[in-house]
């Protein structure tokens, strides 16, 4: 293909505008893609990259602004339209049918027939060739439930492949990749940007745009700020450009544990078996101390905060509050102990989305709010715009639903929801997944105030980054145990990484 | 403690809120009811003028008594998710057994009425409770589990009486309910019926429940969000097995009112309920999905259901045409709803 060929712009949105109930979400955006290039699209939650993409994809009419493929003004008014127009999109979260399997899902809506039946020879023909060309090997017969997130990925790949799609939409697309995956996945998007698709790139890990992307656009409060390519645009510009302001440092100093500090939280030959078996988990977590739980994916970190807040029932084991034994036998028990969990998951776990601010922010105390028979609304609401005004949560009013807030002020409801209750021990699983820098420094921010007041915060992250910038010490968990503690001075990456996978040479063989 | 500026701000700005909702909500109001009212005016002169006629009106709130009430309890269900389509059953079986216990006691007016009621309860919320049980302990579908209730509560309301109905013995302890009116004669007026006073205050006292208690706002969240529910600490076990005993429950109730309605308990009594209350709470606004549903719409959408019904009976439509139109109505009352909340936003 020519140079002149690979410049040919695939996409140009111009002066896209649209506004829901109290908010312009998007002012009059310009942005263009072209072929065989990867077009990164950073900002802040909220800034518009979703509301931007959604109108590409034909999930939401803009209210005014022009789209063109191929240099023709077209008209996008739904999601069959966008996918005719040769527009794939890659959610965040993955739209396959989990009882279905590899090639059903790569087919789904597009199926070959002969008469009335479905063809699923030619399905596999099809679908076969779409990966052979790619070098993609895949179980094809899988239900999709059974696929790693990075076969989810590929599948949904394949599904865009499939439809023929020139340009090509990802939605954080590593955000729950290991490395090694991230590198298979580069390697792919480079092969498809050499026939020349074109693809938006939206993420959050800046870190890796120099590796993929060829342009970057920063968004911030619905307006496109700036278009650059990658190379003339350092990290640190696009930090401010993205916040608007110079952001100091990425992680704030932590305060140092008190040699004195009473242990709070202690934890003692703790096992479960709900999902990945837990074994004989020990720890302990003092006063103002944050302990990181590191490792891989599926190494059961999540299982043992799970098992400690009473979300799953231990089967064995041992945990002290305050050096008081507690038998965790619910949720409930573990809140009325102290302990605040915070999900990795808040659409599924941290939040009733279809209720408003305030009834999410007192749910988990709302017993603190009824007087006599009833729910007390003013003092519901009273407690709720202070948290409103302490965490800078972005909202209209208390009675906004939350469904209609951006991700960042979502996860900063669901701390709203922890802050009003006592809790001396605060459970943080994956507390900046999928939130934008501006957010992720609050929520540090708001992890040192809790330690100021004598909490005790474990952490776990997959980000490496922010383990070692915000722990006092790093476990690295595997195989549902913790494998090895350092203090923070010991804990450097290349440590955490080989004992997170269990000596890098085993790691290489395996998987 | 906040920012006494950011204080003011946030206040402002929820107020704004508020007055634009109440805005929105008046507009709507007058113009639906102006449309009403034409309606209605119309209907009126179709029915010779018996439609809008004092008599009338107090003769449909006694129509719909059973079926709000039936609503009330299934609203509860149907906001958590779930189903109950053993409510109609339970009416049968509920009104048999309390006519057994009334003919077998001797206590003589209101301590008949007093045990009668309690017992018929006892069996209503136990029913309740036992549709619940495989939902919460093993997940089990409530369509299932409330289905096959419906099944075994209508069989067991025939078995009780060898397929006859048991005229009451003695029915004066029940007449107030089943026929009584209050303030009769008061100002030349017809009076209210007591089974109207009744539903009135079922429909009051839950629908406080539902808006102003914390267990109603529990089965909002177990509705919106299971998940999120039960790691917020709220025993949504609890709140689920609740709303099945509050539906079954009110379905004894619509049971007794009957019963005293018909001086007799009668194993057919309440065939087809589940489905009238079903269409009432879902005309009301009430989301199958859960999470989302009023009490005050469950009275409106049984309400618009028996408004109908009185309609076609006073021109003369006959039965089989009004359950076509009933059907059509309802699709089109949600169709309505669809199309506000893709147009207007949900809420």
């Amino acid at each position: 293909m020519t140079a002149a060929a690979l410049d040919a712009p695939l996409l140009v949105m111009r002066g896209i505008v649209k506004s829901f109930p109290g908010v312009r979400a998007l002012d009059g955006v310009s942005f263009d893609v072209r072929a065989g290039e990867v077009h990164a699209l950073v900002g802040e939650n909220g800034a518009g990259k979703s509301t931007l993409m959604k109108i590409l994809a034909g999930a939401q009419p803009a209210d005014s602004g022009e789209i063109d493929v191929d240099g023709k003004p077209v008209v996008i008014d739904g999601p069959k339209t966008a996918e005719r127009f040769g527009i794939g999109m890659i959610y965040q979260e993955f739209n396959l049918v989990p009882d279905l399997g590899v090639i059903e899902n790569i087919v789904l809506g597009v199926e070959p027939r002969r008469g009335l039946f479905l063809d699923k020879p030619a399905a596999v023909k099809e679908a076969g060739q779409v990966l052979a060309e790619l070098g993609i090997v895949l179980p094809l017969d899988r239900p999709a439930r059974r696929l790693s997130v990075a076969e989810q990925q590929l599948t949904e790949i394949a599904k865009c492949l499939v439809r023929r799609a020139r340009l090509i939409v990802m939605d954080e697309p590593t955000a729950a990749l290991t490395d090694r995956e991230i590198d298979a996945l580069f390697a792919l998007i480079g092969k498809l940007k050499a026939q020349g698709v074109g693809f938006v790139y939206i993420s959050h890990r800046l870190e890796e745009l120099p590796h993929i992307a060829d342009r970057v656009t920063v968004l911030r409060d619905g307006k496109a700020i700036e278009t650059r390519p990658i190379a003339e645009m350092p990290q640190d510009d696009l930090i401010r450009l993205m916040v608007g302001r110079p952001l100091e440092s990425h992680f704030p100093e932590l305060p140092a544990v008190l040699a004195d500090a009473p242990i709070v939280l202690d934890v003692r030959d703790l096992s479960s078996d709900s999902g990945v078996p837990v074994r004989d988990v020990a720890f302990q977590v003092r006063r103002g101390e944050v302990v990181g739980l590191a490792g891989l994916v599926g190494a059961g970190r999540t299982e043992i905060v799970r098992a400690i807040a009473g979300a799953d029932i231990p089967t064995s084991g041992e945990i002290r509050i305050n050096g008081e034994r507690i038998v965790v036998r619910s949720p409930d028990s573990a809140i009325r102990a102290g302990i605040a969990f915070i999900t990795e998951d808040r659409k599924a776990q941290g939040l009733v989305l279809g209720m408003t601010v305030r009834e999410n922010t007192t749910l988990a105390h709302l017993a603190q709010f009824v007087r006599g028979l009833f729910v007390d609304k003013a003092a519901e609401t009273e407690a709720t715009n202070v948290e409103i005004a302490e965490l800078h949560i972005r909202t209209p009013s208390s009675e906004q639903i939350v469904s209609n807030l951006s991700g960042g002020n979502q996860q900063k409801v669901v701390l709203a929801k922890w802050l009003i209750g006592q809790a001396s021990v605060f459970l943080f699983d994956e507390p900046t997944r999928g939130i934008d820098i501006g957010a992720k420094a609050e929520i540090y921010t708001l992890m040192v105030e809790l330690l100021e007041r004598g909490a005790a915060i474990v952490m776990v992250s997959s980000e490496l980054p922010e383990v070692l910038g915000m722990s006092h010490r790093v476990l690295v968990v595997r195989g549902g145990r913790i494998e090895v503690a350092f203090d923070r001075a010991q804990a450097t990456p290349d440590k955490v990484i080989a004992a997170a996978t269990g000596v890098a040479l085993r790691a290489m063989g395996a998987n | 403690m906040a920012d006494p500026d950011i204080k003011a701000v946030m206040d402002a700005r929820a107020g704004e809120a508020r007055a634009q909702r109440r805005r929105a909500a008046r507009i709507r109001i007058s113009a639906l009811s102006v449309a009403v009212i034409v309606l209605l005016l119309v209907v009126n002169v179709l029915a010779h003028g018996n439609f809008l006629e004092p008599g009338n009106f107090t003769h449909v709130l006694r129509q719909i008594t059973v079926n709000t009430i039936l609503g009330v309890g299934q609203t509860f269900v149907i906001i958590t998710a779930g189903i109950d389509l053993s409510v109609g059953s339970i009416v049968g079986l509920c009104g048999m057994v309390m006519a057994i216990v009334a003919n077998t006691l001797h206590l003589g007016g209101p301590g008949t009425f007093i045990v009668t009621l309690v017992v018929g309860l006892a069996i209503g919320c136990g029913s309740g409770w036992i549709n619940a049980q495989p939902v919460v302990r093993l997940g089990l579908p409530p369509f299932i589990t409330t289905l096959a209730m419906m099944q075994v509560g209508r069989g067991l309301a025939f078995i009780l009486g060898h397929g006859q109905s048991i005229p009451l013995a003695d029915s004066t302890p029940f007449d107030w309910l089943g026929s009584g009116y209050i303030f009769s004669g008061v100002l030349g007026f017809v009076g209210i019926p007591w089974a109207v006073v009744v539903m009135a205050l079922v429909a009051i006292v839950f629908a406080v429940i539902l808006g102003r208690t914390a267990y109603g706002r529990y089965v909002l969240a177990d509705g919106g969000n299971e998940e999120a529910a039960r790691l917020a600490g709220i025993n949504t076990a609890r709140v689920k097995t609740l709303v099945y005993v509050i539906s079954g429950g009110c379905a004894a109730l619509g049971g007794l009112m009957l019963m005293a309605q018909f001086s007799a308990g009668t194993p057919q009594a309440g065939t087809g309920d589940e489905l009238q209350c079903i269409a009432a709470v879902v005309v009301g606004g009430t989301s199958l999905m859960g999470g989302r549903g009023t009490i005050v719409g469950t009275f409106l959408g049984a309400l618009l259901i028996g408004v109908l019904n009185n309609v076609m009976n006073l021109v003369h439509i006959e039965a089989y045409t009004q359950q076509i139109v009933l059907g059509v109505v309802i699709l089109l009352a949600l169709i309505l709803d669809a199309l506000r909340k893709r147009y207007f936003g949900a809420r």
